[in-house]
């Protein structure tokens, strides 16, 4: 098999994705945590460049990082119950969390390595994004996922105003 | 790279263009580092306990470092959440708009219509609002 | 060789000269790239040097006082002298801070206003990379400079940083949902997100045809930039310099180069979605080596839009500030949104007139929807001074 450059560039791309999330379940201190996980949405980010959908990727980095990840610490900051020493990151349940992600892991390649995944012969057209415009609206296609989406944010949105309110 | 100093074109898919941003990052990256460099080595060092104390107006610290939680800005990053997450789905919206009909702009106006609710809803509420 | 097209002429000169040394082709490509990222971060970094005297200078007179005058005639290489002296200062980290995070803060808020030089257009083949995604790169690389915020604040173990980043990230987050809708209603006019191709479809510019988007977009860069009047959380007065309140030397310069150098990719920004970028009634189809001219002095009129604001305006108060966000610019954004797809939508017959009746139509719809919020405005005003509370107290002190 021939090395090529995106092949290199993929092995880089899921490293940093790896390596942010082994970060996150390993790191003691719950910020470094929180930063970790950035790094692993900003390898994401770089796999979908990587499949040609950048669209995909900048809204990544948008919504995972810009928004999502700051709630996260925000959360995180304002805590002072979790960034105390009393709070064990690591907890008494190892031996069992490990059995069960190692039969995870066994299930999953199992799938992966036995189903022959359909590969696209087409290259990602040009208009990719009109087209994705187009589909998220023409009534045969994803209208009403797009229309339910908004409801679920108004769900969120209100949910989070009565909860806060109670304080 | 269309900065004209590209003299072989070579693959012209998507996946080229960010070659340039990849050697751009690369390049942002080593740039603090250098700055910094250059500054280390310009830079006194005499580490002394009372300058490695923490800033308070001149005084000591009191307390521990930490602040109270506030609902607040919970609040107002889950709205900013929802809003992001919105002005994303139009994107591709707006680039399709050219060739849809007005059912396309009266999709969206639903779209927005049901979220406009949920920001009157939490400027109602006086979730918007900074104590 | 074509002088009227300077720029591209030098750009292939160079790169053929380049190709006949007879490496594979992807190492010229390599070495062009490189090249040009360089050229862009010193685009970037004379920002810093040439716009941080300008600024002090432009504020000092509008307040009629010298300004800096020292360092050489009329002061303008200050910020040499501030450079030399940031860096020559000891570098003062907190005991208690974690070290790792208290030095990536710095690094991490450089990078992404230098990012943004790679998609912004200096003429009508010059360009650092012509994204299909332009614009939602930008705004997708603002989200890390928030990220470099809060690790500043977190990273100095001081309440005092805390609190101003949590206060930092809240502004700008309140900000960049007013900034992202401007842009859509932009996108929808250009009908591409590529910087480029907006400035291409700018027949007319985008200011005058959607003057509430271009307000609403300078107004919110202002504010992610952390400029006054919406600077609260980083003036001396206020939270003592707020989230860098414990870095010293240059690391502290870090995030004023940041600032600077995010302040003309936003400048330049504004002029390419809104003021036609590298177009000059024509003059770019003529001489298009005059192009980047064309885009500086643009810029340099938006940065100059920018101090008169710092000099003129008083600061907002933290909780006026994201109220104008959530309450004003919100909704106000969305409205023009959905007037600029509904005039999108109306027919014209010939369509070689489209561009004209539609951005007519679409000033005249703007500026009624200005007036009208103008006019809301003054009801809102009236009542609030009318407010029974106001009237207790002011009939007390009497």
């Amino acid at each position: 098999m021939t090395l090529s450059v995106s092949h290199v560039i993929f092995v880089v791309l899921s490293a940093t994705a790896l390596v942010g999330a082994l970060g996150v379940v390993l790191s003691r201190n719950l910020f470094r945590a929180a930063l970790f996980l950035v790094l692993s949405f900003v390898g994401v980010a770089g796999l979908y460049i990587l499949l040609e959908v950048e669209i995909l990727a900048m809204i990544q980095l948008l919504i995972y990082v810009g928004a999502i990840a700051i709630l996260i610490i925000f959360v995180i900051m304002v805590s002072r119950q979790l960034m105390s020493p009393q709070y064990r990151a690591w907890n008494q349940q190892r031996p069992g969390g490990a059995v069960v992600a190692v039969v995870l892991f066994a299930v999953l390649a199992f799938v992966l390595l036995s189903v022959t995944w359909p590969t696209a012969e087409a290259a990602v057209p040009q208009d990719a994004i009109a087209r994705l415009g187009r589909a998220l609206v023409a009534p045969d296609q994803f209208v009403l996922p797009f229309e339910v989406a908004s409801v679920l944010l108004l769900v969120a949105l209100v949910g989070a105003v009565v909860i806060a309110r109670e304080k | 790279m269309a900065l004209a100093l590209q003299p072989v074109k070579g693959g012209v898919t998507l996946l080229s263009d960010y070659n340039f941003i990849g050697v751009f990052v690369v390049v942002a990256i080593l740039f603090p580092f250098v700055a910094l460099g250059i500054a280390w080595l310009l830079r006194p060092k005499k580490p002394n306990p009372v300058k490695a104390s923490t800033y308070e107006c001149g005084l000591e610290t009191i307390g521990e470092t930490w602040v109270r939680f506030r609902a607040q800005d919970y609040i107002y990053a889950l709205v900013f959440v929802v809003f992001d997450i919105e002005a994303v789905f139009l994107f591709p919206w707006a680039m399709a708009y050219d060739q849809l009909g007005l059912w396309a702009l009266a999709e969206a106006v639903l779209f927005l219509g049901i979220l406009i609710v949920g920001l009157v809803y939490a400027w109602r509420k006086g979730a918007l609002r900074w104590q | 060789m074509d002088i009227l097209n300077f720029w591209v002429e030098l750009g292939r000169v160079v790169g053929e000269w380049m190709a006949s040394w007879g490496l594979p082709p992807w190492a010229v490509n390599l070495i062009a790239d490189f090249i040009g990222v360089l050229i862009l971060v010193v685009f970037g970094v004379m920002a810093v040097i040439i716009f941080t005297p300008m600024e002090r200078k432009v504020i000092a007179r509008m307040q009629d006082r010298p300004g800096p005058n020292r360092v050489w005639p009329y002061g303008l290489l200050q910020a040499l002298a501030d450079a030399i002296k940031m860096l020559t200062k000891e570098d003062i980290i907190p005991s208690k801070a974690d070290r790792a995070l208290h030095m990536l803060a710095p690094i991490l808020v450089v990078i992404p206003a230098l990012l943004i030089y790679a998609v912004l257009p200096w003429g009508p083949r010059l360009i650092g990379q012509d994204l299909n995604v332009g614009v939602l790169y930008v705004v997708a690389i603002g989200a890390i400079h928030i990220l470099a915020v809060v690790i500043a604040g977190w990273g100095s173990d001081n309440k005092y940083a805390l609190l101003s980043a949590f206060r930092t990230v809240n502004q700008l987050l309140a900000y960049e949902v007013p900034m992202v809708l401007s842009i859509l209603a932009v996108v929808l006019l250009a009908r591409t997100m590529s910087t480029q191709g907006i400035v291409e479809a700018q027949s007319v510019p985008y200011l005058i045809v959607t003057p509430i988007a271009g307000l609403i977009y300078l107004v919110c860069a202002m504010a992610e930039a952390n400029r006054s009047p919406v600077d609260l959380l980083e003036a001396d007065s206020e939270m003592v310099a707020g989230y860098m309140v414990e870095y010293s030397g240059m690391k502290f310069a870090m995030f004023f180069i940041a600032e600077y150098v995010n302040m003309f990719a936003v400048a330049i920004l504004v002029s390419t979605l809104f003021l036609g970028g590298w177009k000059f009634f024509g003059l770019e189809d003529v001489a298009p080596v005059l192009a980047p001219l064309i885009v500086f002095g643009k810029s340099v009129l938006v940065i100059f839009c920018m101090l008169w604001f710092r000099a003129t305006f008083p600061r907002l108060r933290f909780d006026h500030l994201v109220g104008f966000s959530w309450k004003f610019l919100v909704p106000l954004s969305l409205i023009n949104l959905l007037l600029v797809a509904l005039v999108v939508k109306i027919p014209v017959a010939d369509s070689r007139l489209a561009p004209w009746v539609q951005g007519g139509a679409m000033l005249l719809a703007s500026l009624v929807v200005m007036a009208a919020t103008a006019l809301l405005l003054n009801r809102a005003a009236r009542r609030l001074k009318d407010a029974p509370a106001l009237k207790r107290i002011v009939a007390v002190e009497r």
